[in-house]
């Protein structure tokens, strides 16, 4: 049996249907190319390309990569929403994360890392740590000019370097931004509101307590 | 006598524009003279000076191609090209040179070293050959030589040796597949590059190139030159020049022996550093001559292309329609992808060489009917008939739609 005959072939290309003048797809193909370089010259739409250290492409909202933490207001360290509870650390599949707590001379936690460090030759970029923070302070980052000469201190960040503002949070991902400085502010609401409902129970308590005390005080006296 | 009687002596039309690209032979020559050189000194000495200006020129024209090139390719891709070194990226080829020089020197260890250092070197010599015999200007002809194309032809022939060399010196497959594919294809395409030649050389009857350029002077009815071209025997064999040309100067559709897609580089896959930059250099060499001989064929050479433009110095428009032959090379770079190996040599074989021989004829037609309507009657449809027959008929309705491979399949 001929070897070749089970051999599948592709079938053949259609034959062009209409006689056309020989050479005339080549001349086709020519004017293309010739409105390419023609209209490059003054076509911006055309020139897809970012001449790149000039100007950027804008990123998406959806870009994500190595971590950054979130302080409110103006002051990275009064401000930092981070309370070291090391749940990132612990976490954190490649263990890129180390938090050591801060604590005044009497060894009581002051509610904030003393360092957070993260190594950023480690990290995977897989954003479990903001995914499991309960205090919205470690988001994901938009940054990706991150090259260095220095590749062990160059790539661990420390919190000087983490710490961003949420203003910087809402600027690069607005959406996602909104929705937790409005969670929070309810939240802060509600803890002021019962708060305030407490305090103003406390008061009532008092003044009922210094009424009876009032009321029993005088039979106290003429006893 | 002294230099400045010499000086004096010399011909006014020294100092013209005309005479320009020559002065620093003519200068040497006369400064060589007042000192009492003997004359074969003096010869030899502005011979020096002549090829130096040639290859001056057109080392910069490489350099300035090279740039121009890339940045024609880019804009047909909508891309704005090299622009980072200097204004516009003016200074890309100085960077690209110091690139090349600071690079490895990298030779195989089975390799023939001897050959592999020789044949980069040798590549960058039959162009330069070639280029020598050139008419640039009506006073611009580096050497003249009486049987300038058959010298032209002979040298540019040397190429095959050094691709050759060069495939078979690397001890490596893809350089020899490579040069395998480049002797195959130069070796096709030389034929009806110097059959179209012919014709040509029987209308004007010498084989020396200014005496070439110079049957082409005056204009039909006023205002069409005199080129071959414009003659039906020239317009064929102009065109199948210009197709085997591009496969002579290695490029593409036809840059089979560097397709980079199949087999790295060719002939250049084990070459670093300068040795590859001058592979480029002898190819680039190579396109400048092959184009510079087309246009001396049938382009006019340096006449003007417009009756009443004799003030602009003639060796300015050999290198404008040079310019303008080498950027429809660019341009058809950037449009067609390269043909596959059996259709380049069916293309060679079947329909150029056919049509090349037609040619020889036509021109006699032409030559006895001595041009006019008779010549056009008679020499149009031997032209055309075939023309036809060959692309409609053979090369489309018999051209088999698949291809076997007789290995591959079985």
């Amino acid at each position: 049996m001929d070897p070749s005959s089970t051999i599948q072939r592709l079938p053949a290309p259609p034959q062009p249907r209409r006689w056309s003048l020989p050479g005339w797809g080549l001349i086709q193909g020519l004017g293309v190319t010739a409105l390419n370089i023609v209209q490059s010259y003054y076509r911006k739409e055309r020139m897809t390309t970012v001449q790149y250290p000039e100007e950027r492409a804008p990123i998406s909202p959806n870009f994500r990569n190595f971590p950054f933490l979130c302080y409110d207001g103006s002051d990275p360290v009064a401000g930092l929403r981070c309370t070291a509870c090391s749940i990132c650390e612990k976490e954190c599949p490649p263990q890129c994360i180390y938090i050591v707590l801060d604590r005044d001379e009497n060894g009581k936690s002051l509610k904030r890392p003393r360092i957070f460090d993260i190594d950023l030759s480690v990290c995977m970029n897989c954003g479990i740590c903001s995914e499991v923070c309960p205090f919205d302070s470690i988001y994901m980052d938009g940054e990706y000019e991150l090259s260095t000469d220095d590749r062990f201190g160059g790539l661990l960040f420390g919190l000087d370097r983490l710490s961003k503002s949420a203003d910087y949070h809402m600027q690069l991902r607005p959406l996602q931004a909104t929705e937790i400085a409005t969670r929070r502010k309810a939240d802060e609401d509600k803890k002021l509101a019962a708060q305030a409902a407490k305090l103003a129970k406390a008061k009532a308590d008092k003044e009922k307590k210094d009424q009876e005390m009032a009321e029993s005080q005088p039979e106290g006296e003429s006893a | 006598m002294t230099l400045l009687e010499n000086l004096q002596h010399a011909n006014p039309a020294l100092w013209s524009p005309e005479w320009l690209p020559r002065l620093p032979q003519r200068l040497v020559e006369i400064l060589l003279q007042s000192c009492g050189a003997p004359d074969w000194l003096v010869t030899l000495a502005g011979l020096f000076v002549a090829a130096g200006t040639v290859v001056g020129v057109f080392l910069s024209a490489f350099a300035l191609l090279s740039l121009i090139e890339r940045k024609t390719l880019a804009r047909a891709q909508n891309r704005i090209g090299p622009n980072r070194a200097g204004w516009f990226g003016i200074l890309q080829p100085v960077a690209d040179g110091i690139k090349m020089l600071t690079k490895e020197d990298i030779v195989p260890a089975k390799a023939e070293w001897l050959l592999h250092l020789a044949a980069p070197i040798l590549i960058v010599v039959p162009p330069i050959l070639a280029l020598g015999v050139i008419p640039y200007g009506r006073e611009w002809v580096p050497v003249r030589v009486e049987l300038g194309l058959l010298f032209f032809f002979a040298v540019g022939t040397l190429t095959e040796l050094s691709v050759f060399m060069a495939g078979w010196a690397s001890g490596s497959k893809f350089p020899m597949l490579g040069a395998m594919r480049a002797i195959s294809q130069m070796v096709s395409y030389e034929l009806p590059l110097m059959i179209s030649a012919l014709g040509v050389i029987m209308v004007t009857g010498s084989l020396s190139l200014p005496a070439i350029v110079a049957h082409q002077a005056g204009f039909h009815l006023g205002f069409i030159p005199a080129w071959n071209l414009f003659t039906p025997w020239g317009l064929s064999a102009g065109l199948i020049f210009y197709v085997a040309s591009i496969a002579e100067a290695n490029r593409c559709p036809f840059d089979l022996p560097e397709g980079e897609s199949e087999i790295v580089a060719g002939h250049m896959t084990e070459y670093s550093g300068f040795k590859y930059a001058l592979f480029f250099m002898g190819e680039y060499l190579g396109l400048f001559s092959i184009a510079g001989l087309g246009v001396t064929l049938f382009l006019g050479g340096w006449q003007a292309p417009l009756p009443g433009l004799g003030l602009v110095p003639s060796w300015i428009w050999f290198f404008a329609k040079l310019a303008v032959v080498i950027m429809s090379y660019l341009w058809i770079r950037a449009t067609f992808p390269r043909v596959r190996i059996d259709q380049l040599m069916r293309f060679a074989w079947l329909c150029l060489i056919p049509m090349a021989l037609l040619t020889i004829p036509a021109a006699a037609i032409w030559h006895y009917a001595g041009g006019g309507v008779l010549g056009w009657l008679a020499t149009v449809p031997l032209l055309l008939i075939p023309w036809v027959v060959l692309t409609v008929v053979y090369n489309r309705r018999l051209a088999p739609t698949t291809r076997s491979y007789t290995f591959a399949d079985s």
